[in-house]
Formats: structure tokens, C-alpha cells, sequence
């Protein structure tokens, strides 16, 4: 890639004042460093994981208002994890947090495990326990 | 207190740690030697691990290995530590930076604050360094970042105990003794030869036969996992190769950067070539990105876009094949 064919597309990056440093060749042939604010492919590319995320987390709200799923799992994906970052973080086996998954043994959790996914999640029980705009 | 260090930007975080850290102690070296010598270059292919629910791809070595492999070809030690206990972990660092001895750390990603939101997965592989403590913050050079920043003793300690897959366990490290005057020519000779040989490796995960492994599975993916789900994984190997810091067609770049530099140092004119060559290969893996980028935009799943970015994948292992083999023997 030339110096100047560096890409300097829009990108999430510029609200936060980032830019990318990339190496590329000026016009003697000579490896160089140059910054850029962002390249359209790669926008695209997290545009639509992020999307995919917004409908992971859509989706657990419609499943946990229906009563199908416990609100932990709506958190997970608000948090952007899997089972098994949850299971480390809250330090349970996996098979544990899917457990708790069920809205019947969620209601009999005690308030200690409650804690536990309440401080990864950095909310309160009673927060844990009722989702918003439920 | 504050240690007298120079930041200065790197394309990828764990060059530029390594970079600074040696500059900070009398040696310059740029960011493509580290990156060479340290046979950070790969190609690898993860279909059974899953990271943001798309298999993992990677256009480089695991973290750690630059650094480790660089020191031990230039003769530089380093030490390594990782804890149990944030307090530990903390005490550790301070007793660093009270000893004027600036250090790398591994942190996740995720609660990293001065990274915008859409930036922030749960990806634990970041390297940062801490080269000082004000008014009870912490003062960070990231290499992926312009300028330095500071960061609270809370905010460092979440990021230092991220949890999940490669958790950095509060992984603090810096070098610890260094040769006389850096042997170069030997290390950049060793460097390249691993990453011909990593490259060529007879493993179907690793190397030019990964990325024929995956061009492979393109093909299948539209009407194995449906257009989503393809134009997702398709999503995912862009994303890899692009990602902050970690830059696939990026990393090509460096390494003719290497390349270039290398040619000096070991006065051979041929690297010269290499170097050339692998810049189109680089420039290759963007074509390859920009095409695949037109297919997950318009979500369309045709199965015909899926063939012709599947040659193109393949095309680009041929070309990779052929570099190692020659780079091998031109060293």
C-alpha cells in the first residue's frame, strides 16, 4: 500500500480521537508509518457484529418477558459475553450459569449468588431480579 | 512519581510495548524488527474455538511469544509474573514504578474506558505500559494510542483481572537484563527461518494450509450455515484481520517493513525483493477484505460472491506458499 492510498474513511474511532497507525510505502520505495482515521471494509465488518449483538440482546428481552429464559441471560448479552466469560466471571461452572438460565431456579437463587452476577454486571439485585421496560 | 519515558504509537500493541521498553533502556529498535525477530507473523485457523460466536481466525502468534521469542534471540531476559491477588498484583507494580522501572502489562479489553464502545469486546490480549503513578493514577502508554492516558487503580485493576478466555491474571513483565550491544544479524536470520517454517508447517490449523482450509469452507458456508451466519464468519476473518491493533493485511505490511529494514542491517539486496513482494501480498489480503466486505454489506449471501472470494483466498496462499519457500532459502 502507498503512503497516500492510506485510507482515511469514517470509522466509530474519531469520536474517541483514536486513529490507526499503519506502515506503507512513500514514493521512493521506503517503508513509512502513517495514521489512519479509519477504512470503510472494517467499519462494515463491526457495524454488523454490533448489530448482531443489539439482536442477541432484543432477543433475550423478548425471552425473558416471555418467561422463557431468567434475566441473567439478557445481561450476558448486554455484556457482550458467552457462558463461559460469564462462568468466569461470576466463578461458577458453566453448567451452573445455564442452570440459572431457567426462570424457576432463578427464583429460588439465594441472594449471595444473586450478588455475585449483581457486581459483574455492576447493578443492583433488584435491578438483577426485573429488567427495564419489562 | 513519574518515570521519564517516551511513548510512541505502534500499529500493534505488543511491537510497541516491546519497542518502547527497549528504547526506554538504551537500544533502538523498531517496531518490524521486534515484529520479525519475534516471528510474530501467522496465519491460523480455529474452527473449533469460537470468539463472538464466529470461529477464531488469526493473521499472527499468540501474546507473549513476539516478546519471548525476540529476547531470546537478542539475548535480553525477561520476567514474568501473574497473580491470584489483586492487592499482590498491585504491590508489584507499585514496587516497579517506585524502582523507576517502567513495565508491560496484559489487560482485557473490555472495561478499557479511553477505547470507544464499539471497540470494546472481551478480548484479553491487549498490551499496555504503566510508567508511572500521580495523585493515586496511573499513567498508561498504550501503543495503539496517540498519546498516553492515565487510568484509576480501579479501572487498571479490572482491566489487569479481566476474566475469559487468555485472562491476563494481573500478567505484569519487563526485561531484566541486556547484552552488551544487540547481535541483530543472527536473530533476524533465526526469526525468519521460524516464521518460513510456521508458515509452511504441515498442520491443517496453522500457515498457508489454514488459508486453505478456511478458502475451502467459504464455499460451504452459505448453504451449511445460512446467509447470516456465512456472511458473519465472513464478518469475523475482516474483523480479525483489521481489528485495532491487529491488523492482518497490516501485519503483511510490517513484515516487508521488516523485510526492508532487514536488508540493511544483514546487507543482502534480495530482501529488498521479498520485501516488495510481500507488500502485494499485503495489498492482496485488502483486496480480499474489500471484497468480502461487499458481500456482508449487502447481506446477500449469493453464492457465486462466496466461489470467487474463496479463489481469491486460495490465490493468496499460493503467492504465501511461494514467498516462504524462497524467503527460507534467501536467508
Amino acid at each position: 500500500m502507498k503512503k497516500k492510498e492510506v485510507p482515511q474513511d469514517k470509522s466509530q474511532l474519531q469520536k474517541a480521537n483514536i486513529k490507526d497507525m499503519v506502515y506503507a510505502v512513500d514514493e521512493n520505495g521506503n517503508y513509512v508509518t502513517e495514521l489512519s482515521t479509519g477504512w470503510e471494509p472494517k467499519t462494515i465488518a463491526l457495524d454488523n457484529a454490533i448489530k448482531e449483538i443489539e439482536e442477541r440482546v432484543e432477543e433475550a428481552k423478548q425471552r425473558v418477558i416471555e418467561k422463557k429464559t431468567s434475566p441473567i441471560e439478557y445481561y450476558m448479552e448486554l455484556h457482550k459475553m458467552d457462558v463461559p466469560i460469564l462462568a468466569s466471571y461470576v466463578g461458577l461452572w458453566q453448567w451452573r450459569v445455564k442452570r440459572h438460565f431457567k426462570p424457576s431456579v432463578f427464583k429460588k437463587l439465594s441472594t449471595k449468588t444473586l450478588q455475585k452476577y449483581a457486581n459483574v454486571f455492576e447493578i443492583g439485585i433488584d435491578e438483577l431480579k426485573h429488567i427495564k421496560d419489562q | 512519581m513519574q518515570i521519564d519515558f517516551t511513548h510512541k504509537q505502534s500499529a500493534h500493541c505488543e511491537n510497541g510495548v516491546v519497542s518502547n521498553l527497549m528504547r526506554h533502556n538504551g537500544f533502538e529498535v523498531s517496531e518490524p524488527m521486534v515484529f520479525g525477530i519475534g516471528s510474530g507473523l501467522l496465519f491460523s485457523y480455529l474452527p473449533f474455538i469460537k470468539v463472538n460466536y464466529a470461529p477464531v481466525f488469526t493473521y499472527r502468534v499468540m501474546p507473549g511469544l513476539v516478546f519471548n521469542r525476540f529476547a531470546k534471540r537478542v539475548g535480553v531476559k525477561v520476567k514474568r509474573e501473574k497473580f491470584k491477588d489483586p492487592k499482590k498484583a498491585k504491590e508489584r507494580l507499585d514496587h516497579n514504578l517506585n524502582n523507576n522501572n517502567p513495565v508491560g502489562l496484559q489487560v482485557g479489553v473490555y472495561n478499557l474506558i479511553y477505547f470507544p464502545d464499539e471497540y470494546r469486546f472481551h478480548f484479553n490480549a491487549h498490551n499496555m505500559v504503566v510508567y508511572g503513578k500521580e495523585n493515586g493514577n496511573y499513567l498508561i502508554s498504550d501503543p495503539v494510542m496517540e498519546g498516553v492516558t492515565t487510568l484509576t487503580e480501579k479501572q487498571l485493576e479490572k482491566v489487569r483481572f479481566a476474566k475469559g478466555a487468555f485472562a491476563p491474571k494481573g500478567h505484569i513483565y519487563y526485561p531484566t537484563s541486556f547484552p552488551q550491544k544487540l547481535e541483530l544479524e543472527t536473530a533476524i536470520v533465526k526469526g525468519i527461518k521460524h516464521t518460513c517454517r510456521d508458515m509452511l508447517a504441515p498442520a491443517p490449523i496453522v500457515g498457508v494450509r489454514a488459508m486453505r482450509w478456511v478458502a475451502k469452507n467459504i464455499k460451504k458456508w452459505p448453504k451449511k450455515l445460512g446467509p447470516k451466519k456465512a456472511n458473519h464468519y465472513l464478518g469475523q476473518i475482516v474483523r480479525m484481520q483489521e481489528e485495532i491493533g491487529t491488523g492482518g493485511g497490516g501485519f503483511r505490511y510490517i513484515y516487508a517493513a521488516f523485510l526492508q529494514e532487514a536488508s540493511d542491517v544483514l546487507k543482502n539486496e534480495k530482501l529488498k525483493d521479498f520485501s516488495k513482494e510481500m507488500t502485494q501480498i499485503g495489498d492482496a489480503w485488502r483486496d480480499f477484505a474489500l471484497e468480502a466486505s461487499r458481500i456482508y454489506k449487502n447481506r446477500s449471501g449469493q453464492l457465486e460472491n462466496y466461489d470467487s472470494i474463496s479463489d481469491q483466498l486460495m490465490s493468496i496462499a499460493q503467492r504465501e506458499e511461494a514467498f516462504f519457500k524462497a524467503l527460507r532459502k534467501a536467508v
